[in-house]
């Protein structure tokens, strides 16, 4: 029998999660059509979801969710060590992601909130890359599993890996959407990294940003245009400040 | 050419026969702006009461029935070390119905660049080949300027084109196809009374604009203009969102990439229509970006709207159906920014014509 001309090498990976709801986790077991070829492409060392195994010795680690103990901390320095490869999965690991909300209030305000009076250490919110090197980043809430699946196949070929620089517009006019600005809503749009295939604007729900901002973004265009069409600065800021993915440009403001 | 005339009625019963019988689409009402507007589309109907015949425009234009948003171009199987490729151009016959004479001229032009060039391109043709065009005229909307670009008649690039006068359609049928069609339908050949009617709403229509655009020497005055401030005052209001060329008649710029399978035994190389807006449309391998800023990417689309480039000898491609200026929520359309050039230019001549000293 002939040599395959191309050979590839299973991926060590282990799938670790933080503070978050475990839903991009769950994605990876999604796309049932190819989930068998997909996990074919994975040595999975690691996946509280899916196994009881647990093993060390991995390659690749994706990290799930943002980051608020100091026990998260410590564990995420230690799978720093390991990996060779860390890939920041979701919103939350990538932005701080909705948990980032937290941030708002006073940390007891919160604590109270939500465990009435128990005492438990929590810390503010933070991205992964507030607190280690991050090789690789997949956005999304949740992360689309067609792209994870595009990825995970580009690591085991050793292809160059890119995520779309286009904004959700570009989709959204290919499934010829009404634009939501159209119908008076105030979208994210136009700054937003595409590759979500416009699922939410599709579905007449605004961008919210979950992917975080696309190359290069206009905002001072945007906040041109969001002024323009009379949405207040408050309802804007309230928008880029729901995955606090943007923030690097909310100082563009007032 | 044939020209025939047929009452509303049966022209309805010959659209029912069509659509019921093949795949097809047309003008739809898909829902209404704030303003309470309509908007339509392109969608698929299956009897002739879905198809809003009297719509203003469809948002977006009928391109990717020929240029899909979205495409591939082969597939490769790998068997051992050996590899193949697979190549299919194929396209199920449809019907378009409703296309103006702006989106038909759209057509020729894309023809004259795909199919007209050294390298044809087989994907278009058999979408094009297989595509029952039926155009219809309508009273120009506010901003619509084809008149400018001279493509508010359309003389070819349809299997029939319908021109509104009362009571009856007046065909003008182009194609084989579009003749035995119709014999099955009562209509009969157009007299006097039907010729002046023609000519009536043909120049009603002429005269409906109210937008022009003054493009003789439009290229000449590009190219002065290459350096001129106001490709970056217009620039910096883009939002760099690509909305424009996806809506566009005529846009037909791409980008390639290539994709192992999951199951790696194979692969795909799949073509997917970009814009020159895109921030990374002209970055090349190692990064290097050949048009780094907002306002030299907007140049390259006007110049590649109304100069044209070598591919298709360097005629305008734009036909005026201002889907680009509706379409752009920063508020950049042909017309302003034309204008603009146009103003940049004449100041320029002012300029010259003074003495050097004043200046």
């Amino acid at each position: 029998m002939k040599q395959t001309l191309y050979t590839f090498e299973k991926l060590k990976i282990a799938s670790f999660d933080f503070t978050c709801c475990e839903g991009c986790q769950l994605q990876l077991t999604n796309r049932e059509s190819s989930l068998p070829d997909f996990l074919e492409l994975l040595d999975i060392r690691t996946f509280r979801e899916i196994s009881d195994e647990h093993h060390q010795d991995y390659d690749i680690a994706l990290i799930e969710g943002s980051i608020s103990r100091s026990d998260e901390v410590e564990r995420l320095r230690a799978i720093r060590k390991q990996a060779k490869v860390v890939i920041a999965f979701g919103t939350c690991a990538c932005f701080g992601g909705i948990n980032s909300l937290k941030n708002r209030f006073p940390p007891e305000v919160c604590s109270n909130e939500v465990y009435s009076g128990m005492a438990v250490e929590t810390l503010p919110v933070r991205k992964v890359s507030d607190i280690v090197t991050v090789d690789l980043s997949i956005p999304g809430c949740p992360v689309t599993k067609e792209e994870v699946e595009r990825i995970m196949v580009r690591l085991v070929t050793g292809s160059q890996i890119a995520l779309p620089s286009y904004p959700v517009c570009v989709e959204c006019k290919q499934q010829l959407n009404t634009c939501l600005f159209e119908l008076g809503e105030l979208c994210l749009g136009p700054i937003t990294r595409g590759g979500c295939n416009a699922v939410c604007t599709t579905g007449k729900t605004p961008c919210l940003g979950c992917r975080g901002a696309t190359e290069e973004i206009n905002m001072a265009a945007f906040l041109e245009l969001v002024r323009h069409r009379k949405f207040s600065p408050e309802e804007c800021r309230e928008k880029l400040g729901f995955y606090n993915a943007f923030e690097a440009f909310l100082g563009h403001e007032t | 050419m044939i020209y025939k005339v047929i009452s509303k009625t049966e022209f309805n019963r010959f659209l029912d026969a069509l659509v019921g019988n093949n795949t097809a689409f047309g003008p739809c009402r898909v829902e209404s702006n704030i303003q309470g507007e309509a908007i339509y589309q392109f969608r698929p109907v299956t009897s002739a009461a879905e198809i809003a015949l009297e719509y203003s425009v469809t948002a977006s234009s009928a391109k990717h029935f020929f240029l899909p948003f979205r495409e591939e171009l082969s597939r490769f199987m790998f068997h051992g070390e050996e590899w193949e490729q697979l190549v299919a151009c194929e396209a199920d016959p449809i019907v378009l119905i409703g296309l103006r004479a702006c989106d038909i001229a759209a057509l020729n032009i894309l023809d004259d660049v795909l199919l007209n060039g050294n390298f044809p391109s087989p994907y278009y043709l058999a979408r094009r080949k297989n595509t029952f065009v039926i155009g219809i005229d309508h009273l120009p909307l506010v901003d619509c300027f084809c008149k400018s670009m001279n493509h508010h008649t359309v003389p070819t690039g349809f299997n029939l084109f319908c021109s509104d006068i009362g009571e009856e359609y007046y065909l003008s049928i182009n194609s084989s196809k579009a003749f035995s069609f119709l014999k099955e339908f009562e209509s009969r050949e157009p007299g006097t009374r039907e010729n002046r009617l023609l000519m009536e709403r043909r120049n009603l229509i002429k005269k409906s604009f109210q937008t022009e655009i003054e493009v003789s020497g439009l290229p000449d005055i590009l190219d002065i203009e290459f350096d001129s401030p106001v490709w970056e005052k217009w620039g910096a209001k883009c939002l760099n969102c690509g909305s424009c060329a996806m809506v566009c008649p005529t846009c037909y710029c791409y980008s390639v990439t290539e994709s192992f399978a999951c199951n790696q035994q194979g692969s795909s190389r799949q073509k997917t229509l970009y814009s020159c807006n895109l921030v990374d449309f002209a970055q090349v391998a190692g990064g290097h970006n050949f048009r780094p800023k907002n306002g030299d990417r907007l140049k390259y689309r006007y110049y590649h709207q109304h100069r044209g480039f070598a591919e298709n000898a360097n005629q305008q491609i734009c036909v005026g159906c201002n889907r680009c200026g509706r379409t752009c929520l920063a508020g950049i359309n042909p017309k302003d920014v034309i204008n603009d050039l146009r103003m940049e230019k004449e100041s320029c001549t002012t300029g010259d014509s003074s003495s050097p000293t004043s200046r």
